[in-house]
C-alpha cells in the first residue's frame, strides 16, 4: 500500500501579524510548526503502515523552510518526503493548491490512499483535501474520526452535525481526518536521528510538469481584497466592579432582575 | 465567455431525507440583500429524489425560482454524483453566485464544484456584500481571528462561498408565495466506489451546548483544569451547560463538542457567560447572537467586552466561586 | 557560539513540546502528591528513558550532549522529573560502563522499556564521606553474597525496579573495599520505607532502604570486587553535568514565569519590569543561565571525547546550583507577596533548587574536589 500524507507548515501562534498593504501573513520572526491536524493524518498513516505495511510519502507545498515539517513527518515514521517549492506556487488559493498537490500525487504515482488533516489552523478552509480528490477524480471521505483499510476499501467513521456514519470508499481514495481520530505520538529521538538519512526530494513547477497558469497567483481565482479590523459593536457595556464578592452580588442582582434566579 | 454573461444568485438547497437544512433559509434571506444590489433573481437549486414538496418552503423564504434536479442517484448525498449533477446545471445556467451552507455536507461538496467549474470558493464566510467598487466580497476571520478579510473572486464565475450557519435570520415566510419550478434532468450515476454502511443518530450525551438556554464558557485564561468545576457548577445552577473557546479544547480539558466558534459550534443561548475569554473574532462568530452576553476578564481592553452587555474586569477566580455561593444563598 | 547538530535541535524541539504538554502541567500536582506514575509509559513512548544508551541494547543511540539536552528541557517543566531521569541514568550507566555483556543485554533494554533504576550510595550516617558506609555484602562459599545494612536519601527509591547498591565486600579496605550490586525490588529482605517528606523535589521518590540478609547471586556484582567506589565516583561525575542541566532548566522555568508576571503586574503606573530594580534582576538571571549552559555543553564535549572531566563537572554543579537558588530567590522577590503563595509556582522552584546544592555531592565536597585539583593535595 502506498499512502500519501499531505502536511502544511503553519505559524506557531494565534497572534499572527499581517502585512497591512498586501494582507499577507508576515512570517518573519514567527516560529512555525506542523499543522496540528496534519499530525493526526501522519499518525493515521503510520498506524496503517504498522498494521498492514505501507510506504508513506509526506508531501508539503511551501517555501524552503517548510522542509522542517517534512523532517518531522520523517521522524514520525514517514518513509519519503517531497517538498513542492517554487516561486510560481506562491500566493495560491485552494484551487491552485489542490492542482499543485494533485500534480505531485500523479508524479509520485501508484497511490492507494491520500490523507489530509481536516483543515489547517492558519487558513481554516478545509477545502484543499476535497478539492485535491476532485482534481484526481477519486472518492473522498471528509471528517473521518476513525480509519481502517480492508479488501481494497478505506472504511471510516464520520461525525456529522446530528448523526454518525460509517462509510467506505474504494481505493484509491482521499480521507481528511479530525483530531478525534488518534493521539499523535512524539517522534522518538532515535527516529529523529534516522529521519535525516531518509530520501527527501524538492520539486518545482517544471519537475511536476505543472501549467504555471494554474499554480500560485495566476491559478487562484480568489484573493484577499481588503483586511480590516473587526467592527466594534456594543459600546454601552455595563461594567460591574469591586471585590470578587461585590461583583458576584451585582451579577446575581442582574440575574435576579432577569428572573434567571 | 465574459463574466457579465453569468447571471443569478444560487442557493444550494441542502436537504437530507426530504428535510431542508436550516442554512438554506438563512442564505435565502441574505440573498435578498444581494438581489437588491444586483437585481438578479434568486434560485434555489434542489437536488434529491422526491423532494419537489420542498419548493413551496423555498418560495416562501425568498426563492424566485427553484431548479429541481431529481434522480435516483441523488437520493442520498454522495460527493461525486452531487458534483456531477450540480456541475451540469451550473454550466447550463451560468449563475454569477452560488452559496452553500458551511455544513459538513456543504463543505464536502463545494470544493469539488470549485474544481469542476474552475472557479473560486471562499470557505466559511460570516458575511457577504458588495464593496465600494461594486465587487462581491465574502468576509472571513483570518489568522487567529484578530482580523477580518474580504475575499473576492474577480474574474472567475460563478463566485462561490460556503457560509457559516446562524449568521443570518430567515425572512418572515411569504405565505403562499409561488415561483417558477424548473425541472432539470441530469446524467448521473450512483457512485459505485462510495457507500454509507451505517448511519446512526448522534448519541445525545445530554451535554450538548447547542440549544442550551444558558452557557458558561471558559477560555485561554483559565489557569487550571480544576477551575472548570466552578464554571460547571455555575452553569448547572442556572440550568445551563459548560462550554469553552478553542484553547481549552486544544489542550484536552474539554471535548470538541463543547467548543464555541469558527471551528466549533455556533450557538445563540439566552445568556452566555464568557469567563477568561479574550474574544477573538473566531470565537465571537460562534456566540455573537446570544441574547445577553456577560464577560469576566482580567484584561480591560479584551475584545469580548466590545460585544458584551455586562462586563467585569476581574480575576475570574475571585468572582466565579463567589457567584456560585451567592446564587446558592439566594436560592436557599 | 555552541552549535548543536540538526538532529540535536530536532530532539530539543521534540522534548520541549513533550515537556510543555505532558510534564509541566503535572509539576504542581506532583509537589502535593508525589511522583506521577503515568509519566513512565509516556517517557517510554517518547523514547526518552534510555536516549544515550547504545541502540543495540534498545537505547536511543544519542551522545552526552543529547542526553543533557533532554534533562535540560525536562527541567524547564519539572525539576523533579529531570532528577528522576538523572538518577535513573546514573544507576543504569554503571551497568552500561562496567557490567558484563550478559548484564548489559539483560538490564539496558529494561532501562529503555520503563523499568526504573536507582543509585544507592548514601546512608543515614555516611553521605559526603562515602567510604564510611556500613552496608556489607558478605561473599558466600558458592560465590553469592549476603547483603545487610541500609541506605537513605536514595532518589527513585519506592519507584525503582532495580537498585544499584554500594556495599562493603572488604570492611577493612576503606574505599577499596566497596563493590556495586544490582538488587531487584522484589529481593527478599529488601524493605523500602515511606516516602520522605522533603522540602522540594517532591515529585521524585526518596525513601530509606533496609537490607536484611538479602541473598544476591554472583552475577549481581557489577564490575570487579572492590572497584565500587571508583565506579560510583565516575558515575557521579556524569550526574553532576545533569545537575547543571537541571539547574539551567529550572532557572529558565522560573525566569519565564517571572517575566510573564513582571509584564502583567502594574505598580506606579507601569508594568514592574520597567522598574530598574526588577529589570536588572532579569539581566543577572539571563547571564547566569547562559554561563551555566556554556559550562554544560563544554563539559559534555569533554565527556564525549573521553578526557577526564571530574573537576569541570564539579565546577559546573557548584556554580549552577548556587545560581539556581539565587535566580529562584529573585523570582520570588519579583512576585512579591504572590511569590510566597503556593498559587504561584516560584516558591516551589526555590524549594526544588536547594536540593541541587546537596544531592550528588554537596557544594562543600565539590570545593574539595576542585581545590584539590587546582592546588594539589
Amino acid at each position: 500500500m502506498k499512502i500519501l500524507v499531505f502536511v502544511k507548515q503553519v505559524p506557531d501562534t494565534d497572534d499572527v501579524k499581517l502585512d497591512p498593504k498586501t494582507g499577507n501573513i508576515m512570517r518573519e520572526g514567527v516560529a512555525s510548526k506542523l499543522n496540528p491536524l496534519d499530525a493526526n493524518a501522519v499518525e493515521a498513516a503510520i498506524q496503517l503502515k504498522e498494521k498492514y505495511g505501507a510506504t508513506v510519502c509526506a508531501i508539503s507545498m511551501g517555501p524552503p523552510q517548510a522542509e522542517e515539517v517534512l523532517k518531522k513527518a520523517l521522524a514520525l515514521g514517514c518513509d519519503e518526503a517531497y517538498l513542492l517549492s517554487d516561486r510560481a506556487f506562491g500566493g495560491a488559493d485552494t484551487l491552485a493548491t489542490s492542482y499543485t498537490l494533485a500534480m505531485a500525487a500523479k508524479k509520485i504515482g501508484g497511490y492507494d490512499l491520500l490523507l489530509f488533516g481536516r483543515h489547517a489552523v492558519d487558513g481554516d478552509t478545509a477545502q484543499t483535501g476535497p478539492a485535491t480528490a476532485a482534481q484526481l477524480g477519486i472518492p473522498q471521505i471528509t471528517l473521518a474520526s476513525s480509519i481502517d483499510v480492508q479488501d481494497g476499501y478505506v472504511i471510516c467513521d464520520r461525525v456529522l452535525e446530528d448523526s454518525v456514519q460509517k462509510v467506505r470508499a474504494k481505493l484509491p481514495a482521499l480521507v481528511t481526518v479530525t483530531a478525534e481520530i488518534n493521539q499523535p505520538r512524539y517522534p522518538k529521538p532515535i527516529n529523529i536521528m534516522k529521519a535525516l538519512k531518509k530520501p527527501r526530494f524538492v520539486w518545482n513547477a517544471e519537475d511536476l510538469g505543472a501549467d504555471k497558469t494554474r499554480t500560485g497567483i495566476p491559478g487562484s481565482p480568489s484573493s484577499t481584497k481588503e483586511v480590516l479590523e473587526p467592527p466594534k459593536r456594543n459600546a454601552d457595556t455595563k461594567y460591574f466592579s469591586g471585590s470578587g464578592e461585590e461583583i458576584a452580588a451585582q451579577i446575581a442582582d442582574m440575574l435576579h432582575d432577569e428572573h434567571l434566579i | 465567455m465574459a463574466k457579465s454573461d453569468y447571471k443569478g444568485i444560487w442557493v444550494f438547497a441542502e436537504q437530507q431525507n426530504g428535510k431542508l437544512n436550516g442554512t438554506v433559509l438563512e442564505l435565502l434571506a441574505k440573498s435578498q440583500e444581494l438581489k437588491e444590489h444586483t437585481g438578479e433573481e434568486i434560485s434555489a437549486v434542489l437536488l434529491g429524489k422526491n423532494v419537489s414538496h420542498l419548493a413551496d418552503t423555498l418560495f416562501a423564504y425568498g426563492a424566485d425560482k427553484v431548479i429541481l434536479v431529481e434522480n435516483g442517484a441523488l437520493e442520498n448525498y454522495s460527493a461525486r454524483p452531487y458534483e456531477a449533477a450540480l456541475t451540469q446545471v451550473a454550466e447550463k445556467y451560468k449563475p454569477s453566485i452560488i452559496l452553500y451552507g458551511a455544513t459538513s455536507l456543504g463543505r464536502d461538496l463545494a470544493p469539488r464544484l470549485m474544481v469542476s467549474l474552475n472557479t473560486g470558493l471562499t470557505a466559511d464566510a460570516i458575511d457577504l456584500g458588495f464593496d465600494k467598487d461594486e465587487v462581491f466580497y465574502q468576509t472571513t476571520p483570518a489568522y487567529g481571528g484578530s482580523i477580518l478579510a474580504h475575499i473576492v473572486i474577480l474574474e472567475a464565475r460563478p463566485q462561490m462561498a460556503t457560509v457559516r450557519p446562524m449568521m443570518f435570520e430567515p425572512i418572515e415566510p411569504r405565505v403562499g408565495a409561488k415561483g417558477e419550478i424548473i425541472t432539470e434532468t441530469v446524467t448521473v450515476e450512483a457512485d459505485p466506489d462510495y457507500e454509507v454502511l451505517e448511519t446512526a443518530p448522534k448519541q445525545d450525551t445530554g451535554d450538548s451546548i447547542e440549544g442550551a438556554q444558558v452557557v458558561v464558557a471558559g477560555g485561554r485564561g483559565i489557569k487550571e483544569e480544576s477551575d472548570l468545576t466552578a464554571l460547571k457548577e455555575l452553569a448547572e445552577l442556572l440550568g445551563g451547560k459548560l462550554a469553552a473557546s478553542r484553547p481549552l479544547v486544544d489542550n484536552g480539558w474539554l471535548p470538541h463538542e463543547k467548543q464555541i466558534g469558527q471551528s466549533g459550534a455556533a450557538i445563540k443561548p439566552k445568556y452566555i457567560f464568557n469567563i477568561a475569554i479574550s474574544g477573538s473574532v473566531q470565537y465571537q462568530v460562534g456566540m455573537q447572537n446570544s441574547g445577553c452576553i456577560i464577560s469576566i476578564n482580567h484584561t480591560k481592553g479584551a475584545p469580548i467586552f466590545d460585544i458584551s452587555h455586562y462586563g467585569a474586569v476581574a480575576d475570574y477566580r475571585s468572582v466565579v466561586p463567589a457567584l456560585v455561593e451567592e446564587i446558592k444563598r439566594r436560592k436557599a | 557560539m555552541y552549535k548543536f547538530t540538526e538532529e540535536q535541535l530536532m530532539i530539543r524541539d521534540m522534548v520541549r513540546e513533550f515537556t510543555a504538554n505532558e510534564i509541566e502541567p503535572r509539576d504542581r500536582a506532583m509537589d502535593e502528591n508525589g511522583f506521577d506514575w503515568d509519566l513512565i509509559p509516556k517517557l517510554v513512548d517518547a523514547g526518552l528513558m534510555a536516549i544515550h544508551m547504545p541502540e543495540e541494547y534498545g537505547g536511543g543511540g544519542g551522545d552526552t550532549i543529547t542526553s543533557e539536552i533532554v534533562i535540560n528541557e525536562i527541567a524547564k517543566g519539572s525539576a523533579s522529573i529531570a532528577l528522576f531521569l538523572d538518577a535513573h541514568w546514573l544507576a543504569a550507566d554503571m551497568i552500561l560502563l562496567h557490567g558484563t555483556e550478559e548484564q548489559k543485554k539483560k538490564y539496558v533494554p529494561l532501562c529503555a522499556e520503563g523499568k526504573v533504576f536507582a543509585f544507592g550510595l548514601t546512608e543515614s550516617n555516611a553521605g559526603s564521606d562515602a567510604a564510611a558506609i556500613k552496608s556489607v555484602a558478605e561473599k558466600q562459599p558458592d560465590g553469592s553474597y549476603i547483603l545487610n545494612g541500609g541506605k537513605a536519601w536514595i532518589t527513585n527509591s519506592g519507584i525503582a525496579d532495580y537498585y544499584l547498591i554500594m556495599a562493603k565486600t572488604d570492611p577493612t579496605a576503606g574505599n577499596k573495599g566497596i563493590s556495586v550490586f544490582i538488587v531487584p525490588k522484589e529481593a527478599e529482605g529488601l524493605t523500602v520505607g515511606k516516602f520522605e517528606k522533603k522540602m522540594g523535589m517532591r515529585g521524585s521518590g526518596t525513601c530509606e532502604l533496609s537490607f536484611d540478609n538479602i541473598k544476591l547471586p554472583a552475577d549481581s556484582l557489577v564490575g570487579p570486587e572492590g572497584r565500587g567506589f571508583m565506579i560510583a565516583m565516575q558515575a557521579l561525575d556524569g550526574a553532576r553535568i545533569s545537575i547543571g542541566a537541571i539547574a539551567s532548566g529550572l532557572m529558565q522555568h522560573a525566569m519565564d514565569k517571572a517575566i510573564k508576571y513582571a509584564k502583567e503586574r502594574v505598580t506606579f503606573g507601569k508594568p514592574i519590569y520597567k522598574h530598574q530594580a526588577v529589570g536588572f534582576k532579569f539581566a543577572d538571571m539571563a547571564a547566569k543561565i547562559r554561563a551555566t549552559d556554556l559550562m554544560i555543553w563544554d563539559t559534555c564535549a569533554m565527556k564525549d571525547s573521553g578526557v577526564r572531566f571530574s573537576t569541570e563537572a564539579a565546577e559546573l554543579k557548584l556554580l549552577a546550583s548556587r545560581w539556581a537558588c539565587e535566580v529562584c530567590d529573585d523570582c520570588i522577590q519579583i512576585h512579591g507577596g504572590n511569590g510566597y503563595s503556593h498559587e504561584f509556582d516560584v516558591e516551589r522552584f526555590y524549594r526544588d533548587a536547594k536540593l541541587l546544592e546537596i544531592g550528588e555531592g554537596t557544594s562543600e565536597i565539590l570545593r574539595m574536589v576542585i581545590s584539590g585539583a587546582v592546588i594539589g593535595r
